[in-house]
């Protein structure tokens, strides 16, 4: 159970301006950033970007943890952490960051500005009044309907929308980012606790002290009268397993606290399962020697994906990879409350960093085939083309999808073979956009 | 329950064979969904369900159920499943300041210890039915555990493991002629340390099962259409020692699985 979305009571309502009121069966929650799955009915949020929902099946359950394996210089995972934030603050939810590396406050005021509907720019609804504008008549005559609607799109007014895009050359105001509340955890400025018979070492036990603090204080955990409104609480939790966590098993072969790191991973999961919360955690997976630890964190948690970077790789110069700055594996996708979990069409995505955007792509691509890939079995399934992800806010944003297939003929995980490709030379009209 | 896999094993829930030990373990895939098969299989029979949830929380298998006919809540308030959450109550055990020994969960706080206090659970759930509440008889006990590899995690050593669950088999199994189904899960072949590997584990256990399913993901590769492949092995039934091995590709959908011989998906068909 990630959150119930029936069962629970009290929907805040958003202010109705017609007469109109439309019956809604089921008491569904209504917190801003949420939306309910649509295979089962798990309350989702979004991992702040859109193409990364798409690829874990609409979004991150509430409830669930998510795993990323970092890559190796920890730029994009730092990214993702950042997104994550960011649309925890847009969409008005709490959040809780951990780090022991840089200072909570250091990465919050990194965090990538929203992009909003206003071409006017960005508006803070707290203490900013609506620009009154004195030729417009009190009264409408013909569009008498719109009456009462605001008259400009305020960026908080856009945060019941499910998914934003952010924009990474421009840090977050820091009016918007104060107005959500944020509770940190310094690794460094903790004084360590002795915790004479508990397993955990003391940094994690008094981070898991702290989390459980913040659900119980602040009611995520339904602990407080039904007057509150319901929220979300956003886990960020940065680079665990790393040495300045006290844990050593990334630094050695027969590390001592070799089950630190997964007890607390399953006693995360168990708070984040019994409140209204949602967690990701990044994790220094290239420095642990040992893979059957890693396999034991993955089956821990609920989504798990990994970030392999192109960067100082020999990979970077592969022109298969021309237009990406690393793959993304999806390591493992959560059943939630049923049999089937969202299997995706091909494992061989492959990301890039844009100014706007993070999108996720499909990296190889079928050559004018026909087939669907049913009739292939037992081969790797190729897409034919490129999924749209969600929808742009900017209408001249560009999108995702990518119309015409290039003609690359291998596989991803035929490439350590080599096989020839004359990729370059082959492309069929391709109209990449790189200008933004 | 799944049709197709009890047609498979030859066993409905009117008559299936007691004493039975199914290990039920899986690589690099996802074997929950024969846990949920097994629940309300033996739900359904009509037997007394001792159920130890240590990696997800109850609605989770509560919602599945129902997809799959049974109703965990009800079953649960006459008290023919008794349901052991590991993860609700695990920050709590961890934060006590006295461990006592005997309580089931006790192994989050001196894992070194062993499990005796979740066998001590288990032993006195199981033996319930024989005592029996007014008007409700159950049948032979049943206990199902999902997933154990998870205490590897938490510290608890191999031989602790295999020594819980030697206990529970000679309990009830052999005394109580009851059937227990466990999960493990396992990673790759070529771990370096066995000595705390979950192969080892699944190794151990497999010697002591009737039956075991391994469900892993298909040699060739990844396919949307074929979830896996799932192998099963009849092992020793008795006194008959027969060692028969057969392979099955399954797909698994929103209110069941279907299993058919390698080759014939509908995908491929």
């Amino acid at each position: 159970m990630a959150a119930p979305v029936r069962g629970m009571i009290g929907s805040t309502s958003i202010g109705n301006t017609t007469s109109f009121q439309k019956k809604t069966r089921s008491k569904l929650v209504s917190i801003p950033g949420t939306r309910p799955s649509v295979q089962n009915g798990q309350l989702l949020v979004s991992s702040g970007v859109s193409s990364l929902d798409y690829v874990i099946g609409g979004g991150l359950a509430v409830g669930t943890l998510l795993l990323v394996e970092e890559d190796h210089y920890d730029s994009y995972s730092r990214m993702l952490l950042k997104y994550f934030l960011a649309e925890g603050v847009v969409c008005g939810h709490e959040l809780f960051l951990a780090s022991a590396r840089d200072h909570p406050d250091d990465i919050m005021q990194e965090l990538p500005s929203p992009i909003v509907d206003d071409v006017a720019g960005m508006k803070i609804s707290e203490g900013q009044s609506q620009p009154s504008d004195p030729e417009n008549p009190d009264t409408m005559k013909i569009a008498w309907r719109y009456q009462n609607q605001p008259k400009v799109q305020t960026a908080l007014a856009s945060s019941v929308r499910f998914g934003h895009y952010y924009d990474v050359s421009k840090t977050m105001e820091p009016e918007l980012r104060q107005a959500a509340k944020c509770h940190s955890f310094y690794q460094l400025q903790e004084t360590p606790v002795v915790t004479a018979s508990s397993p955990l070492p003391s940094p994690y036990h008094s981070l898991l002290k702290s989390i459980q603090t913040v659900i119980r204080k602040e009611g995520f955990d339904g602990s407080t009268p039904q007057s509150k409104v319901r929220n979300v609480l956003r886990l960020g939790l940065h680079s665990l397993g790393s040495v300045l966590w006290g844990d050593d098993v990334c630094c050695k072969d027969n590390p001592a606290h070799c089950h630190a790191l997964t007890t607390f991973l399953y006693i995360l999961r168990g708070l984040l399962r019994t409140s209204l919360s949602v967690a990701m955690v990044t994790v220094p997976s290239h420095l642990t020697q040992n893979r059957a630890v890693m396999g034991r964190i993955i089956r821990l948690s609920d989504t798990a994906i990994a970030l392999e970077s192109f960067k100082g790789s020999e990979k970077e110069t592969n022109p298969l990879y021309k237009d990406y700055h690393g793959l993304l594996h999806v390591r493992q996708l959560p059943r939630l409350n049923c049999l089937s979990c969202e299997v995706p069409d091909t494992k061989d995505l492959a990301f890039k960093l844009k100014r706007k955007q993070f999108t996720i792509e499909v990296s190889s691509h079928q050559p004018l085939s026909a087939l669907s890939p049913q009739h292939t079995p037992n081969s790797h399934p190729i897409a034919l083309r490129v999924h749209s992800y969600g929808t742009s806010p900017n209408p001249n944003e560009q999108r995702g999808v990518k119309t015409p297939p290039r003609l690359l003929t291998s596989a991803v995980s035929a490439l350590k073979t080599h096989s020839t490709v004359d990729t370059a030379d082959q492309r069929v009209g391709c109209n990449e956009n790189d200008t933004d | 329950m799944f049709p197709e896999l009890n047609s498979i094993l030859n066993s409905t829930p009117d008559s299936f064979k007691s004493s039975d030990f199914i290990l039920v373990s899986d690589r690099r895939a996802d074997a929950s969904f024969l846990i949920h098969h097994y629940l309300s299989f033996y739900l359904r029979a009509g037997c007394k369900v001792c159920f130890l949830g240590l990696v997800q929380s109850f609605s989770h298998y509560s919602a599945v159920g129902q997809r799959l006919g049974v109703s965990l809540a009800q079953a649960r308030e006459k008290g023919q499943l008794v349901f052991l959450e590991g993860l609700k109550e695990s920050f709590g055990v961890l934060l006590q300041d006295t461990s006592q020994e005997t309580q089931p969960l006790s192994y989050l706080r001196s894992p070194g210890a062993g499990l005796e206090g979740l066998f001590r659970f288990v032993e006195s759930c199981v033996r319930q039915s024989g005592d029996g509440n007014a008007g409700e008889s159950w049948g032979p006990p049943v206990l199902l555990i999902d997933d154990l590899s998870v205490l590897l995690s938490l510290g608890v050593s191999v031989g602790a493991i295999l020594d819980f669950t030697l206990y529970c088999q000679a309990t009830v199994c052999s005394e109580l002629q009851g059937n227990m189904v466990i999960l493990v899960r396992c990673e790759e072949e070529d771990a370096d340390d066995d000595e705390e590997g979950s192969n080892l584990l699944q190794r151990g256990l497999v010697h002591q099962c009737n039956l075991a399913l391994h469900v892993e993901g298909l040699p060739t590769g990844y396919c949307r259409d074929i979830h896996g492949q799932m192998e099963v092995w009849w092992r020793q039934r008795g006194e008959t020692i027969y060692n028969q091995r057969k392979i099955f590709h399954f797909k698994v959908h929103d209110k069941g699985a279907s299993f058919f011989a390698r080759g014939t998906s509908s995908a491929v068909l």
